[in-house]
């Protein structure tokens, strides 16, 4: 593996709240096109590990690495035009505007960067970015409901409306946190589904999830993290074997 | 040379009449910040205890401060309600005066009744003050704990032009002097109490202002620090939800709260109303600066908002001194606004502030 | 897709450019066409517009827009006692004074949010507004209020006939009618230009902010030069506002500055309607007008009104409604205020909107209400 297909190098990240180590020596490197799989216990500091990634927080010590440019310190807006885009764990939507508009946001911030003052070109010329952004929400099965406001819409259909917001940016890389948490069976399915094919057209993702089923079946590498420390990383063959992983985090029981 | 050399042989006398002017403007200034910061604090505290507990951000605060005011001046026209009576010691014809009834009935009894109006006020304005204060929560401000903070400053903005329209259709827009009592409407000569010099002298009536806002905040300070009830809102103004969820029942502390609220800034405008003769719109006026003062002091610390206040008040009467203004003109009518702007800029939080309150 | 809704933006501007050209007609018989009130429902129409373009948008509540209206006023009057009598140099500067100030006031304002950049803005409006009265009376003329003399210099202008001279449009007197329509085409350009904020990418990035701020950041937006835009935007709109003040009657005072006006432009916004383009200016026509009526009102119309009662209830009628009108006209806005933030947060475009929603209802229930009749029969 050369030097040049890793996307994400994050080397001796420590962060403490108050005391508490949320995050002890982190060493993790992504690869470019693979889909990297986070998980632990909860409290383990997986969210947290995110949240330094996408700029939230700033780390005690230690280096974020995107794309071969250092990410510490750098602004939330920077970090995304970057390449590096986050899908939130809890709903973060827009939830006064319409759903289309929601995901037309992120496409005009992709094509705008971060301030540009279209103020008299009119929004209904915008053909390029609403046809995109329409497309998407078709592909997660929102097209019918595209002229609803986000904020009347049930949790997992916020869920799905987050992650057509992450995607419309076609990031280098793509966080996301629990994609499927609070989804139906069949809508996680479906995500899944999703998933795998945008995996196929080479985008890099790291994915945290508690839904085994989902991990193993979107993975091509897993790292296993508690008490703020990755105890455990390899494919996900290695992780099912592994007597460590299953003692501290699974607590002895079978994958 | 020969000025040179009366100058030099009056030098040491001047120097020492200096200090001396000195030290007495300074010590004047800091009593007249004192005492305005006094009101602010009083005004501060109620605006951050309402803010910290209810989360409400009320705008009519400011009223409250106006209507007790308000109570001095009723409780004087009512008192002073008077008949014609033949005045017997002109003799050259039938001359009248108006003589209020009190005197009639009761001599120089009711005569020192009047004189004595501003300190019995503070006894009706309690009752008064109270029930303004929890017919304010029930009817109005207990349906707004919920909406945006926006709408709820743009309903008590209305509520407050209301008030002040209601007892400016009563009382006319002029400010109505209101008196303290003869006995203590002097000056109080402070320089030889300090052992200073003649020259420094006090209104006695806003050294005892100085000293009842010291009480009324002692009062609340040790209100909330010692019974249960201040406990639970102390908890509250600590983390909301968590107090709702202990099945304390959190409607009734929070309509008491505001009581206390509204009679702190009622009799904040009770005492103040011998100082500043009470008009319509005095509770607007103090109300920009008692926001600037509880933002400064940090939004729901109450430690904060006293220390605000009084620095503030202080701050602005040292800006109004004339040695200052000719340095730096016009600072005197800014201070306030500009440490404002200084400290939201270098310490969002104000002075005291918590994390996490009113952070987008 | 395209055209249709082009074609919507331009059918709303023709419909809007008819309609305040042709106001002195349709409000004719409602007594408010002569060209004092016109002239207000247009300047303040231009305040409230630029108002709702910030508080609407982006949700930032400023308690300081008095100010740009000041210094629009004052701007203007300089531009007539130094250079010209004409308006065009004296709008033109007071705008972009409008706009100078929003730039410094905004940029330090819009570092916080929520209540703390309502509690800068009105620390800024009251710093303004003392120092008017106070240091800066070589400049604002203190509590007389800055006016023309006849020792004005304008230079552009030739030399001073007798009295004091008037406001001009090239010769066009700016006074009665032809004011109000001076006042009407900046009215209607504002309002292109609200309208074309409203329906652009840029105007949806700003609802974005007002909607989730946060995400906006996460989403790859810097949220703050967009947010002092529309505060320069609107600060410049109400720097037109104060210099067509100026234009209908030169003459310029610190009261403009006071909190209480920058209260007045919030009120008419939430009434008409936050965030709607028609809104603001339905506030500004309701409250402008309203305040014509009954602060003319005294009791001696009063008791004409009532006269059709018995005579003691008359007198009661008078005696309650007399509190609300003349003097008393500032008691009913807070009644009226009051009303509106708690039962139509939306102001009256809500109101009609709630009003349309239901007839539609009724015109459907009907068909539907039938139907189980039917399965029963």
């Amino acid at each position: 593996m050369s030097e040049n297909n890793i996307v994400l190098s994050i080397k001796g990240v420590n962060k403490t709240f108050g005391g508490l180590q949320a995050l002890g020596d982190i060493n993790l490197e992504i690869e470019e096109g693979k889909t990297h799989a986070i998980i632990g216990p909860n409290g383990a500091g997986k969210s947290t590990l995110l949240n330094v990634c996408i700029g939230r927080l700033v780390p005690d010590t230690g280096t974020v690495e995107f794309a071969g440019k250092n990410m510490i310190g750098m602004q939330p807006h920077d970090i995304n035009h970057a390449g590096m885009v986050r899908v939130f764990q809890t709903p973060e939507i827009f939830p006064d505007l319409t759903v289309l508009q929601n995901v037309m946001v992120p496409a005009l911030a992709k094509r705008d960067g971060i301030f540009k003052f279209n103020a008299f070109s009119s929004l209904s010329a915008e053909n390029n970015i609403e046809e995109e952004a329409a497309q998407m929400l078709d592909d997660l099965g929102l097209g019918a409901i595209k002229t609803h406001q986000a904020g009347s819409m049930s949790r997992g259909d916020k869920r799905r409306l987050e992650l057509c917001m992450g995607l419309i940016q076609h990031p280098r890389l793509l966080l996301l946190d629990e994609p499927t948490a609070g989804m139906a069976r069949h809508d996680t399915n479906r995500t899944v589904e999703l998933l795998k094919e945008i995996k196929e057209r080479g985008m890099t993702k790291i994915i945290i999830e508690h839904d085994m089923h989902v991990v193993f079946s979107l993975a091509d590498k897993i790292s296993v993290l508690a008490q703020g420390r990755i105890i455990a990383s390899g494919t996900p063959d290695e992780i099912r074997g592994n007597p460590k992983v299953q003692e501290a985090y699974l607590g002895g029981a079978e994958l | 040379m020969a000025a040179g050399q009366l100058a030099g042989r009056q030098f040491p006398s001047i120097s020492h009449l200096t200090v001396w002017t000195v030290m007495d403007a300074l010590i004047l200034q800091l009593l007249n910040g004192l005492d305005k910061g006094g009101a602010y604090a009083l005004i501060a505290l109620g605006l951050t205890l309402v803010f910290g507990t209810l989360g409400v951000v009320n705008f009519a605060h400011g009223a409250l401060f106006m209507l007790g005011a308000f109570c001095a001046v009723t409780l004087q026209n009512v008192l002073t309600i008077s008949k014609k009576v033949k005045d017997e010691s002109i003799t050259f014809f039938d001359a009248y005066k108006e003589t209020p009834y009190l005197e009639i009935w009761w001599g120089d009894t009711g005569a020192a009744i009047i004189d004595w109006v501003v300190p019995i006020s503070i006894i009706l304005a309690i009752p008064i003050m109270l029930a303004i204060g929890v017919a304010m929560e029930r009817g109005l401000i207990r349906h707004f704990y919920k909406r945006p903070h926006a709408e709820q400053i743009l309903v008590t903005f209305g509520l407050a032009i209301v008030l002040q329209e209601i007892i400016k259709s009563f009382f006319g827009a002029n400010p109505i002097p209101t008196p303290a009592p003869d006995i203590i409407s002097g000056s109080a000569n402070i320089g030889m109490m300090l052992g200073l010099g003649e020259s420094l002298v006090y209104p006695w009536w806003r050294l005892i202002y100085l000293l009842f806002a010291g009480v009324v905040i002692f009062a609340v300070f040790a209100f909330l620090q010692f019974t249960t009830f201040g406990m639970v809102v102390r908890a509250g103004m600590q983390d909301r939800e968590t107090v709702g969820l202990l099945g304390i029942n959190v409607e009734r502390r929070f309509t008491i709260v505001f009581g206390i609220a509204a009679i702190v800034a009622g009799l904040a405008g009770v005492m103040y109303a011998p100082i500043l003769p009470p008009d319509y719109h005095m509770g607007m006026d103090f109300l920009v600066l008692s926001f600037v003062v509880v933002v400064v002091g940090g939004m729901g610390s109450l430690p904060g908002a006293v220390a605000a206040g009084f620095l503030l008040g202080i701050l602005q009467s040292f800006a109004s001194m004339t040695e200052v203004k000719a340095i730096l003109p016009g600072i005197d009518q800014i201070i306030i606004y500009l440490v404002a702007v200084v400290i939201l800029l270098t310490r969002p939080r104000g002075l005291m502030g918590r994390k996490g309150v009113m952070e987008d | 897709m395209t055209t249709p809704a082009i074609r919507n933006d331009w059918a709303v501007m023709a419909i809007f450019t008819v309609a305040v050209l042709t106001a002195p007609l349709w409000l004719a018989p409602i007594g408010a066409n002569y060209p004092d009130l016109l002239q207000k429902f247009a300047i303040f129409g231009i305040f409230a517009i630029g108002f709702n373009i910030l508080f609407g948008l982006t949700g930032y509540l400023s308690f300081g827009h008095a100010v740009f209206l000041g210094v629009g006023s004052y701007t203007a009057v300089w531009s007539f006692k130094l250079l010209t009598m004409n308006v065009i140099p004296a709008v033109i500067l007071g705008t972009v004074m409008g706009g100078v100030f929003a730039v410094l006031i905004g940029y330090v304002s819009l570092r916080r949010s929520g209540i703390y950049f309502s509690i800068l803005t009105l620390a800024f409006a009251q710093m303004s507004y003392n120092l008017a009265y106070s240091v800066l009376t070589p400049i604002t003329n203190g509590e007389t209020g800055l006016q023309l003399t006849q020792q004005d210099p304008r230079i552009l202008d030739g030399p001073a006939g007798e009295g004091l001279p008037s406001t001009t449009l090239f010769g066009l007197e700016m006074s009665g009618y032809s004011g109000f329509y001076f006042c009407a085409v900046m009215l209607i350009l504002a309002f292109y230009i609200s309208l074309r904020i409203f329906r652009s990418p840029f105007g949806l990035k700003l609802q974005a902010i007002k909607s989730n701020q946060t995400r906006m950041k996460y989403t790859g937006f810097n949220t703050k030069p967009y947010l002092l835009v529309a505060f320069v935007i609107s600060g410049m709109f109400a720097g037109l506002a104060g210099s067509l003040m100026a234009v209908t009657d030169p003459l310029a005072g610190a009261e403009r500055m006071q909190w209480t006006a920058s209260g007045e432009v919030v009120l008419m916004t939430i009434l008409g309607g936050t965030g709607t383009l028609i809104g603001p200016l339905l506030g500004v026509g309701i409250i402008k007008y309203f305040e014509n009526i009954f602060s003319a009102l005294n009791e001696a119309t009063l008791h004409a009104f009532f006269s059709f009662m018995p005579d003691w209830l008359a007198n009661v009628m008078v005696a309650i409604s007399s509190q609300f009108v003349g003097e008393g006209w500032h008691l009913t806005l807070g009644v009226l205020f009051m009303l509106v933030v708690i039962f139509l947060p939306g102001g009256v475009m809500e109101g009609i909107r709630r009003m349309t929603a239901a007839v539609r209802n009724l015109s459907k229930q009907k068909p539907t209400e039938l139907e189980p009749k039917e399965a029963e029969g």
